[in-house]
Order: C-alpha cells, then sequence, then structure tokens
C-alpha cells in the first residue's frame, strides 16, 4: 500500500470537487472492501477523499410517494435493523444480514455495499493475468479453478462474480441508485447501475469518473408477507455466496400477482429473467411452477470445469426459496435453507 | 482450595487473565525504543532464477533502511547440517537468500527493512524482480508415477517406515467373501494458526541477541541460529511465553526468524519481521495424499487381506514424511499385508507436520474403508471393529501398553445413541432433512523423548519449575503447574512454572502430543531428586524429627514434611531453608525414557468418534448437528484443558471434512486461496453440539504420569465418521476432502 | 498531553503525518500518523495496546475488532485518520480496574480460548452483539458471532461462555 493524501470532504460538492482535481482519487466511507484492496495493492490512490463526514445521505427516509430511501452513507447494519426496514422491506434485511459479519455490516455503507469488487482468486493475485484488474492480459479464471466463478452472462474475457448480497435483494425489489457527479445528479435503475463483463470486464458498474452514490430508493411495494432470501455457500456464515436467490411474493386468492426472483453469486451483476416472473404471474404457487420458472432463470447458462453443480444447485435454490417465501416466518440466520 | 491431588483436577489456565485482558505479549508484540519494521518480498515464479532484484527506488524512500537479498545478505554458515534442526527430515533444508535459484512459489527473497510498518510494507512492493523462468510440476495426482521410496534419517526414528510384506495378500485378497478396493486424496492444507509468523529480535551488542518468536521450540530456534549465523549458543536467547496457536508450523524455524536476525545482526538494532496472512502459505503444509486400500474379509467379517498404499506429496530438497499406512496392520491385526509409502517430490516447499500428521490422514482412508466393507457384509459398523479388534499389535508382534479403545466404542456408543441407527442407507429423516450416523476409530502414538527441567526449593518455601517449553494453547503452564505442586504437595499458587525461554532447561519442540510426557516426565524426575535433596537437608537440622526417616516414612504435604507415623510431627520448608544457611535448594534433572523397555510395547491413544449428520435431500447443505468422541489416553492430568484439546480437535476433524482445503492452480505452481476469507475453517455457526468422554485407561509402561498426550487424538477420527454418516444418509460414498455439498445433490 | 509518534523525522515529508485526538478506553490520546496507518497498526505499534490482534490484516478474521462509539468494528480495514475524534474501546478497557467484565471471566470458566490470539477479539465482538441485542438464541448468537474466526476449536466453549453472561444479563 502507498501512502496517500488524505481530505474529509463536507458536502457531497467538495467531495466531488476533490476528486475531479485528482483523478488518481478514491472516495472511502466504510472502507472495508477499499482497504483491503489497497493493501493488496490491487487498488492504489494518491489521494482518499473521506466521505463519512458528509452531514446529508445518513438517514433513512419515507418519501411522499411511499418510496423509501437510503441514504447512501447509512451503514448495512443500521440499514438492516431499521424499523422501516424490518417492517415494509424485510427481504433486504435479510439479505444484508447474510452478508459478511456483524462487524463489517457496522462499518461498510449502503453505497459501498453496491461498489464491491469481485472475490475471484485471480483478481486477487497481480502475479496471475485478469482483464479485470489489468485489461488485456486474459483471463485465468477460464481454464482455472473456477468453482466460485460466473454461470451466466459470462464472456470470454471474464467469469468473475459480483459478491454482494445485498444487491441480489435491490435488484429484486427494483431499486432506483441515485448519483451525484460533477455533471449534475441523475438516477440509475438496478438493473442497469451493474454491468456485465462483455469486453470491458475492469468496469464492474456504469457509475463515472468522480461520480458518487447517494442514495437508493425502495419502490412502495416491499413484498412483507411473502419474502425469503437464501444464500448457499461453503460454510453457514462469513463465506461469499456460491448461489443466492431473492424472493419477493404477492399472492392474491392463492395466486401469484407478482413475483421478483433475483440471483446472486452466478453472475457479473444480480440476476433477473423477467420472463421466468412473466410466467408465474396468476399460477398457484407450486413447486412445479416455481421449478418451470427456474428452468427460464437458469436458460443459458454455462458451466466450467469446476462449476457446473451451479446450474442445477441454482435451479434447486430458486424452488426452495419460493417455497420459503410463502413461509417467511422460516427464515434461518445466515439465510440457511429451512423448510 | 482443591485437594491434593492436583493432578486430574479441572484447573482454569492459570495464564487465563492475561489472555482475556490482552495483556498476554506475543512474538510480534514487544515494542522497543527504536525498532526496525522488516516486510519480506516473495517469489511470484515457481521455479527458475533470479536475474536481477532493483532495490534503488525502494532504497531511496527516506525511512527505508536496507534491502536484503541474496546478493547483499552476510555470509552465512556453509554446510546443510548447520541449516537443520530438530524436525528437519532428511535432505537439505531450505536456505533463505541463498542464492538467486527459486525453488517455489513464494520464496521469500528479499527484506526490506524501514523505520515504520508501512513504510516497509510499500517499499517492498516496488522491488523490480526479474526472473529466468523454468518448467515445473506441482501437481501430485498427475505425478504419482515419479512415486519413490523415502531416504532413510533421523527422522524415521519418531515415523517408521512400513514393514515388509506378510503372508500372501494376493492369494487371500482374491479368496475373500467381501472386497473393498478404494482410493482416497486429499489436498494440500494450511496450518493457519490465528497469529501471524513474527519475530522481534533486540540486538543487545557483541554479538548477542535476544528473540521473541513464534515457535513450538525455544531450543530449536536457538540452535539453529546459533549454528547459521556463527553465534555462541549462550549469546542467543529465544523467548516466547505466549503463542498464538501453531497446530505444527512452528515445530521448524521459519524463515521470518532468520530475516529477523539476520536484518538485527547487520543493522545492530531491533527489527521485527511479521509475515501476512498471505505469506503464512509460503512455508510448510501438510502435503496432498493419494492412498489406495484394498481390504478382503471372509463370511465371519474377519479382515484377512490389507493392503495400504500411499503417495504424498514432498519437496525436491527434503523428504518430509509421515506414518500412513502403517496403522492399518496395527488397528486390524490381518495376516496378509502389503503396507507402501511413497514420496514424489515437487516444486513446492517441503510439508510439514499439521496436527494429526499420517493419522488423520491414514483414518480417513482406513476408516471409511471399514465402513464400506461393514456395510458390503451387513454387520454393524461398531461390531465390525469390534469383530477385528487388535488385542496384541499383530505388525510388531508385540503387546500394548494398554488399550481400552473397547470401552471407548462402548462408553461413545451409549453417550450417542448409537443403537437408534437404522442400517439402511437413507432410512433416517427430520423433515426433508436426511440424517446420517457414522463412526470411526482414531489412535495416536505416544511418544516420550529427552528433556530436563530444574526445581527450586525457594527462600519462601515454594516451588519454582523450569523448562524451555513452548505453551501453543495446550495448556503446558496449567498441567505443568500441576504436575510439580503434587511433587511437594503444594497448593497451585505456590508453584510457579517458568517456561518458554531457551534460557530455562532443554525441552524438546512441542508436538506430536508428546509435551505432558516428556517435559512432565522431566518435571517428576526434577521433583524426586528434589525431594531427596530437602529430605537430606530436614535430616541435618538439629533435633531433625527426620535423623532415621526415608522416604517412605514422610509426605511432603502442606508446605513441608511430616512424618507418616505421627503426621503432627512437622517442619515446614521455610524452617529448613532457613536451618541450610536460608538459601534455595535446586535440582536440575534430565528424563530419559528407558528405550528398551517402551520398545517392547505398542503405546498409543485411542478413540472412537460418532457423528451425526443433517443433510438437506435437495440442496445437499451439510451440517455435522452432533458428535461425541470417546478416548482412551491414559491418565489425564487436567479434565477441563485436555476435554477444550479433544473439542478442538474434534473441530479440526470436522474442518478437515467439511471445508478446508488449500487450491492449487497447476498452471502457476501455485495456492490461490491464500486467506481466511477463501481458505474455509469453521465459523462458530459451522458447530454444534460436541461431547467429550474420557475412558478410563490406566498405563504404566507409557512414561511416569501414565498419561498418552490429547493434541491429536481428537481429530483423528472425526472426518472419516463424518464421510460415513453422510454416505449413511445418502448413499454416497465420497472418498476425496473435503466433502463439498453440492456433490450430495 | 504527550503526542504519541513514531515517525522518523528524515521521512516526515513522505509520510504526511497527522495529528489525531482520541479517546482510547476512556483517557485522551493525541497520536500522530499517516493517513496509510490502519487503526489496528495505530492501536498496536503507535499506543502499544497490543491486546487488539492482527490475524488477517484484511478483514477475514475478526481478531482486530475493538469498539468504536459503542460498535464492534474490524480495526483493520479503517484508517486512524478516519477515526479522528472517535471513542475506541479496546481488550484493555474492557474490565473495570481489576474487577474483571463478566465475560471476560466467562471465557476463563469455560475455557473459551486456548493460544489465546483470537480472544480479545471474540470478547469484544460479544459485548458488542450483547449490546446490539439482536441476537437471542443459541443459532442467533452462533452467526452473529460468526466474525471472528478461532482456529483452536473452542468453539462449543466460547458461545457457552457468551450464552451463560447473556442470559445472566436478561435476567437482571
Amino acid at each position: 500500500m502507498n501512502n496517500f493524501a488524505y481530505e474529509q470532504a463536507e458536502n457531497i460538492g467538495k467531495a466531488v470537487e476533490f476528486s475531479s482535481n485528482n483523478s488518481a482519487s478514491k472516495y472511502i466511507a466504510g472502507g472495508t472492501n477499499l482497504i483491503d484492496l489497497l493493501k493488496y495493492n490491487i487498488a492504489t490512490a494518491e489521494m482518499l477523499v473521506d466521505i463519512n463526514h458528509i452531514p446529508e445521505h445518513k438517514a433513512i427516509e419515507e418519501k411522499s410517494d411511499g418510496s423509501l430511501r437510503l441514504g447512501a452513507f447509512v451503514t448495512n447494519a443500521d440499514t438492516a435493523y431499521h424499523p422501516q426496514i424490518e417492517a415494509r422491506y424485510p427481504l433486504l434485511s435479510k439479505a444484508i444480514l447474510a452478508g459478511a459479519s456483524a462487524q463489517i455490516r457496522n462499518m461498510a455503507t449502503n453505497g459501498g455495499n453496491l461498489l464491491q469488487r469481485t472475490r475471484c482468486y485471480f483478481f486477487y493475485d497481480p502475479a496471475t493475468p485478469c482483464n479485470k484488474r489489468e485489461p488485456g492480459t486474459g483471463c485465468s479464471a477460464i481454464g482455472g479453478y473456477n468453482r466460485i466463478m460466473a454461470i451466466l452472462g459470462t464472456s470470454e474475457n471474464c467469469i468473475a462474480v459480483f459478491p454482494s448480497d445485498m444487491c441480489v435483494a435491490l435488484a429484486a425489489l427494483e431499486a432506483v441508485v441515485n448519483i451525484s457527479g460533477t455533471e449534475g445528479d441523475r438516477s440509475l435503475e438496478f438493473a442497469d447501475f451493474h454491468r456485465l463483463p462483455g469486453d470491458t470486464p475492469h468496469l464492474d458498474n456504469n457509475l463515472k469518473e468522480g461520480e458518487i452514490i447517494t442514495s437508493i430508493d425502495l419502490p412502495e411495494k416491499g413484498f412483507d408477507k411473502n419474502y425469503s432470501y437464501l444464500k448457499l455457500r461453503d460454510r453457514s456464515s462469513y463465506a461469499f455466496a456460491l448461489v443466492s436467490v431473492a424472493t419477493g411474493l404477492e399472492l392474491e386468492n392463492n395466486l401469484i400477482k407478482e413475483v421478483r426472483i433475483a440471483l446472486g453469486g452466478l453472475a457479473h451483476k444480480p440476476w433477473r429473467v423477467k420472463e421466468a416472473e412473466d410466467f408465474l404471474k396468476d399460477k398457484e404457487p407450486s413447486m412445479e411452477n416455481f421449478a418451470s420458472a427456474a428452468e427460464m432463470i437458469l436458460r443459458g447458462a454455462i458451466g466450467f470445469e469446476h462449476n457446473s453443480f451451479k446450474i442445477e444447485l441454482a435451479k434447486r435454490a430458486i424452488v426452495r426459496n419460493c417455497m420459503m417465501a410463502l413461509n417467511p416466518e422460516s427464515q434461518q440466520p445466515g439465510a440457511q435453507p429451512s423448510l | 482450595m482443591i485437594d491434593q491431588p492436583q493432578i486430574g483436577q479441572p484447573i482454569s489456565r492459570l495464564e487465563g487473565r492475561a489472555k482475556v485482558t490482552g495483556t498476554a505479549k506475543y512474538a510480534g508484540e514487544y515494542n522497543v525504543d527504536g525498532l526496525l519494521y522488516g516486510y519480506v518480498v516473495n517469489s511470484t515464479i515457481t521455479k527458475g532464477k533470479i536475474t536481477q532484484i532493483d532495490t534503488s527506488a525502494a532504497k531511496e524512500i527516506e525511512g527505508v533502511i536496507e534491502v536484503f537479498t541474496h546478493e547483499n545478505r552476510p555470509s552465512l554458515a556453509w554446510f546443510d547440517m548447520q541449516y537443520s534442526d530438530m524436525d528437519a527430515p532428511p535432505g537439505s533444508p531450505f536456505r533463505p537468500l541463498q542464492n538467486a535459484e527459486i525453488k517455489y512459489n513464494g520464496q521469500p527473497i528479499a527484506l526490506v527493512v524501514a523505520e515504520t510498518f508501512e513504510l516497509a510494507r510499500y517499499a517492498a512492493s516496488i522491488l523490480k524482480v526479474s526472473y529466468e523462468e523454468e518448467s515445473f510440476a506441482t501437481d501430485l495426482y498427475q505425478n504419482q508415477d515419479k512415486g519413490r521410496d523415502p531416504k532413510v534419517g533421523m527422522a524415521t526414528f519418531l515415523k517408521p517406515l512400513p514393514p515388509k510384506p506378510k503372508g500372501d495378500f494376493e492369494k487371500e485378497y482374491a479368496a475373500s467373501v467381501a472386497q473393498v478396493s478404494a482410493e482416497y486424496v486429499h489436498g494440500t492444507e494450511h496450518h493457519n494458526p490465528m497469529e501471524l509468523f513474527a519475530t522481534t529480535t533486540i540486538y543487545e551488542g557483541d554479538g548477542k541477541v535476544t528473540i521473541y518468536d513464534k515457535t513450538q521450540g525455544t531450543v530449536n530456534c536457538q540452535l539453529y541460529v546459533g549454528n547459521i549465523f556463527g553465534l555462541h549458543f549462550k549469546n542467543v536467547r529465544v523467548i516466547s511465553p505466549y503463542v498464538g496457536g501453531a497446530f505444527g508450523s512452528g515445530l521448524r524455524p521459519q524463515y521470518q526468524l532468520f530475516m529477523s536476525v539476520m536484518a538485527a545482526l547487520e543493522l545492530k538494532r531491533a527489527v521485527r519481521v511479521t509475515l501476512d496472512r498471505h505469506q503464512m502459505y509460503t512455508f510448510g503444509h501438510r502435503p496432498p495424499t493419494v492412498q489406495q486400500l484394498n481390504f478382503g474379509a471372509d463370511e465371519n467379517g474377519v479382515v484377512n487381506a490389507i493392503k495400504h498404499t500411499a503417495i504424498a506429496e514432498t519437496s525436491q530438497h527434503e523428504d518430509y514424511t509421515e506414518v500412513v499406512v502403517n496403522w492399518s496392520n496395527i488397528l486390524y491385526p490381518a495376516k496378509n499385508t502389503k503396507l507402501e509409502y511413497q514420496l514424489v517430490p515437487l516444486d513446492v516447499y517441503s510439508p510439514l507436520d499439521m496436527r494429526a500428521p499420517g493419522g488423520s490422514t491414514a483414518s480417513h482412508a482406513i476408516e471409511s474403508t471399514m465402513d464400506a466393507l461393514a456395510f458390503k457384509l451387513s454387520i454393524d459398523p461398531v461390531q465390525f471393529r469390534l469383530i477385528n479388534y487388535a488385542d496384541m499389535d499383530v505388525a510388531e508382534n508385540r503387546p500394548f501398553s494398554s488399550k481400552e479403545l473397547k470401552q471407548c466404542y462402548i462408553q461413545g456408543a451409549e453417550r450417542f445413541g448409537w443403537s437408534k441407527r437404522n442400517p439402511e442407507l437413507r432410512s433416517m429423516r427430520r423433515g426433508n432433512k436426511l440424517i446420517g450416523y457414522g463412526m470411526a476409530t482414531g489412535f495416536w502414538e505416544s511418544m516420550t523423548i529427552p528433556a530436563r527441567a530444574e526445581a527450586v526449593l525457594t527462600k519462601e518455601g515454594k516451588l519454582r519449575v523450569s523448562s524451555a517449553v513452548t505453551d501453543i494453547g495446550t495448556g503446558t503452564l496449567t498441567v505443568m503447574t500441576q504436575i510439580a505442586a503434587d511433587e511437594l504437595g503444594l497448593p497451585l499458587e505456590d508453584v510457579q512454572f517458568n517456561y518458554g525461554d531457551s534460557k530455562m532447561p532443554f525441552a524438546p519442540i512441542q508436538g506430536g502430543s508428546f509435551t505432558v510426557s516428556t517435559v512432565g516426565s522431566a518435571i517428576k524426575s526434577a521433583g524426586k531428586a528434589l525431594r531427596k535433596k530437602i529430605l537430606k537437608k530436614a535430616r541435618e537440622m538439629d533435633n531433625s524429627p527426620f535423623k532415621n526417616a526415608d522416604d517412605n516414612d514422610i509426605s511432603f504435604e502442606r508446605g513441608g514434611i511430616s512424618l507418616n507415623s505421627n503426621p503432627a510431627v512437622m517442619v515446614f520448608f521455610k524452617e529448613i531453608i532457613a536451618a541450610s544457611g536460608n538459601k534455595e535448594i535446586k535440582t536440575t534433572n534430565m528424563s530419559v525414557p528407558n528405550v528398551f523397555k517402551l520398545k517392547k510395547y505398542t503405546r498409543a491413544a485411542h478413540s472412537a468418534a460418532f457423528v451425526e449428520v443433517e443433510i438437506d435431500e435437495e440442496l445437499g447443505t451439510i451440517q455435522v448437528t452432533r458428535a461425541v468422541t470417546a478416548v482412551a489416553a491414559g491418565n489425564i492430568i487436567n479434565p477441563k484443558t485436555a476435554r477444550s484439546q479433544i473439542l478442538g480437535g474434534m473441530v479440526w476433524g470436522i474442518s478437515k471434512a467439511l471445508y478446508e482445503e488449500t487450491i492449487s492452480d497447476h498452471r502457476f505452481g501455485k495456492y490461490m486461496n491464500q486467506n481466511l476469507a477463501e481458505y474455509h475453517i469453521p465459523v462458530h455457526a459451522d458447530i454444534h453440539e460436541l461431547d467429550v468422554i474420557f475412558v478410563e485407561e490406566k498405563d504404566e509402561i507409557v512414561n511416569e504420569l501414565g498419561s498418552k498426550g490429547v493434541g491429536e487424538i481428537g481429530l483423528v477420527a472425526m472426518a472419516p465418521a463424518i464421510a460415513n454418516a453422510i454416505f449413511h444418509a445418502t448413499g454416497k460414498r465420497i472418498n476425496h476432502l473435503p466433502i463439498h455439498f453440492d456433490e450430495l445433490i | 498531553m504527550e503526542t504519541i509518534t513514531n515517525h522518523p523525522k528524515s521521512a516526515r515529508n513522505v509520510l504526511q503525518p497527522r495529528v489525531l485526538s482520541l479517546r482510547v478506553n476512556g483517557a485522551p490520546k493525541i497520536l500522530e500518523v499517516s493517513p496509510w496507518v490502519s487503526l489496528l497498526d495505530g492501536l498496536r505499534e503507535y499506543l502499544d495496546l497490543t491486546g487488539t490482534k492482527k490475524g488477517c490484516d484484511h478483514g477475514q478474521c475478526g481478531a482486530c475488532t475493538v469498539i468504536c462509539d459503542g460498535k464492534r468494528i474490524l480495526s483493520c480495514l479503517t484508517l486512524a485518520v478516519m477515526k479522528n475524534g472517535s471513542e475506541i474501546t479496546t481488550i484493555e478497557g474492557i474490565s473495570n480496574g481489576a474487577e474483571l467484565h463478566p465475560l471476560q471471566k466467562a471465557f476463563i470458566e469455560h475455557d473459551a480460548f486456548q493460544c489465546g490470539y483470537c480472544t480479545p477479539g471474540q470478547i469484544c465482538s460479544a459485548i458488542g452483539m450483547i449490546e446490539e441485542n439482536k441476537a437471542h438464541t443459541r443459532t442467533e448468537v452462533k452467526d452473529s458471532m460468526s466474525g471472528n474466526l478461532c482456529r483452536c476449536g473452542a468453539n462449543t466453549n466460547i458461545i457457552d461462555a457468551i450464552m451463560e453472561v447473556k442470559e445472566a444479563k436478561n435476567h437482571e
């Protein structure tokens, strides 16, 4: 890790100004991923702009249209345990609590959660080729040990996975990401925030140079009656997902009125297939129907040498999680399977 | 106050307060004035030569003191032997910064020394290193055909090679009613103690150094440093009172010790070198091993034919070995055996003993094979082991010094509720979860080696005992204090045990579950000599009531000596000291095991592990919901710390079965998950109900304490018991470790 | 008050040291460090509070857990400069003078450690967890404590110790 200048920004404008004056600067909020990467010399910065002291964007507030605004600088823990989140968006709460550890959730912010980098072994090892870390060098995960890698939306350049749990729920909830930058403010639909690797795997998302996430809006519909988050991983807690599923169900007369199914651990971004959700509409919430939807969601999945199991596992996880959503009381700590 | 004897009492760790208040200081925590920080640079290639190391940019940074490489290191010892240590296998020990040659990926190639940790770390990151790469091989599985017999050396004394074939295996196996032939594979594992390897060397002037090192052997490191740097042993003092876990990784001096001492001597300043977690994967590991077993049994379930072959990895420079295949025939008395053990030298660092080395490798294969055979014969797995119970060691043709394994089976099965097991596969359920019961046998050799101890009766009439031994978290301080207390019949508070310092009487490295046996015996023998001396002094007192008393006529109790015939007649230690010139009474004794007596017996601790697993039928997820381990390990000195040792071993077994593995990428010849996020050890959420039984076992042979050691035995049986439980639950037998849950769907 | 620094004068310009003021274990501390010093290294190397442990330095083990402004955090994943003005409690500040904290006593009684290296982090994490009051059952406590690894395998004893203190607190 190299040394760097350190500045505290007292407002968003000042932060953006610091950033635009130094192209080698980085914002730091929770720091839980950035400091990790700086120590490994995978990220470098000449200046860190500390945005923790900005008084705005530190609250969770209800808006007049019934949506809820999550300040970007609110910690993951404060978000998960916020009474409004627990009551209206329990899916988000459960997903957050399935991620990392209690200590990290006390530090990591909502904005930062969207920006975490992949856990690909090769991305983390500067001695091996990696297109995400060093564009043009190649992808070592293809042909290497790729148990934890992607099966959906991959490219010949990158098969890395986006590791967030929180974002899987945000994708299901169709959140909106609010952004500030030198060119003013803008918003992005959650589905448009993260990118697939394509031939630009070094770009994780569509945030532009110097832009900063200020808040995340949750639309009114929170699926608080029927929801479930399921996370399958190599140990019961404090591990990244091999497959995770967020399900929100709205039922009417025992038929599915609306459903959202988002997957984590399988792609370069949270994965949703609209066609499968449409298929389930007005159908009974049965294992058979969920299984058909799962087939649609995994259509086009490509397994690699060590991760083909994810295809079948994801299908089963979808079915299970949708069944768990019918009985959300069955949720287990750490989003472990129940029923 | 707890009554005598102290041995057998569940005493809480005596260093507990220091550990829960943060005052216990570990090797990298001695912050002395003017301390310099060293950071190691490691090779990024696997094999070849360094053609250039450009250190100029690093050296230009203010606050960077020096960069050491093979080009500017001081001149060092010349012969391989001088780099050897108490745990060195046959071969040429690795020499840090010896020359430009790269032998393995992650090899240390430079040390940057700077005034702060951050500066050293940064400067280490900007060295420019050029290499000439050569082709290499790191994949054991693909190179099994290169297996060869191991070289023989000093290490073979504690790690015997396999016995010769007996009977006619081929014929008997072919004639067997039931046969099992299976291959077992486990990959590389790393010790990963929580504490990072660190050494703080204080330069004392005149070629003298005081070293705080993370090690399992203070004397081992003292000799190593003295030999390499040409220092008088008296001028090298190695201190390690607190060791943040080691599990074998500290049995040999590691390269941060070399680096720290070298820099301190060259710069004549205090230097600390702490490895980072990534670097914790650049020295020593449990070697990957491939085993092939063929067991055959007759219609009564008697195992008549045993073939056990193991092919293990070693480095190109040393022949590291483990005792693997020998165990098959020690446990099960077949008359026709073929046991083979081979090594494949690869371009890796030398493997290193890791908790239950060899034993846990062997048990996985042997006990899974036994389970498969029992299933084929439709015999209950416990019953099957009783049918094949070895009342003597037929491999060596000698009796066991003691063996209460049968009681382990009986008491373990009872506590676990084994009788509720339905022998049918996939027959037991809880909701949509499959339930499996599995069991396995564990074993670990009980060794004793020579050690010294000093015992002193202080002027205050208290006992002070010293040994250079470390306490790696096993409870050595507490247990040795208990043993010492009983020697003079003192309460614990009147006994001080000094340890973890090479200045103290010689102790070997702490490992192999032989510390209680070895150092405990030394303390007992020093205690015995001290009693003799005290009695002599007491006899010399004016009007001594003990004038005609010998050892059998008196007792050491209540801080003094009393007459057995009239316990009211008593002289306090303080009075004896006062009468003998107010001087301490001191003895130093060497305890040497009676090898001639011991070798007439096979000496081993045994265990039986019973495990329940719960498996999600659709998703494959596995939980070890409960486990019972019954242990026969002789006399248990401290049931509290011993239980913790067994529990720790059981957690290691769960980890070995389900979680931990070092992932290699053989294209690059390197490990890929060199961190604790992707090298999975169990978290609290993975560990459920664990229960320990100590079966009563008297052993008058193994050592004077009758104690066998409990550091490894808790681990040995767990992994196969879990694999067997998974088979019972799912009908799937998975013979490689760790078992990933997705293999069950 | 004395300012604690170990900066070599020669490297001052490279290092851009900052003067911070923190409360550590109830006492005010003035600390002069460069931005690249983690809170963990600030505590261990500059304030000589070595009770807080470095097990991985990357947020993967929990050994460095401290309580910062009332919450358990990982001191390895934050910079000392970012905590200017904060109130930090480390393992050295948990007991009330010579009187051990109930968790410290319970850890000794339950033999909830072997090598002791993860112990400060386990105890600080448990204090933070009890304060959060979100984990109630044993299963929940195990999940909530899963950010603290123990390689000696003292897991069951650690959770026993914590449950005992938690339950005693509930009965107060």
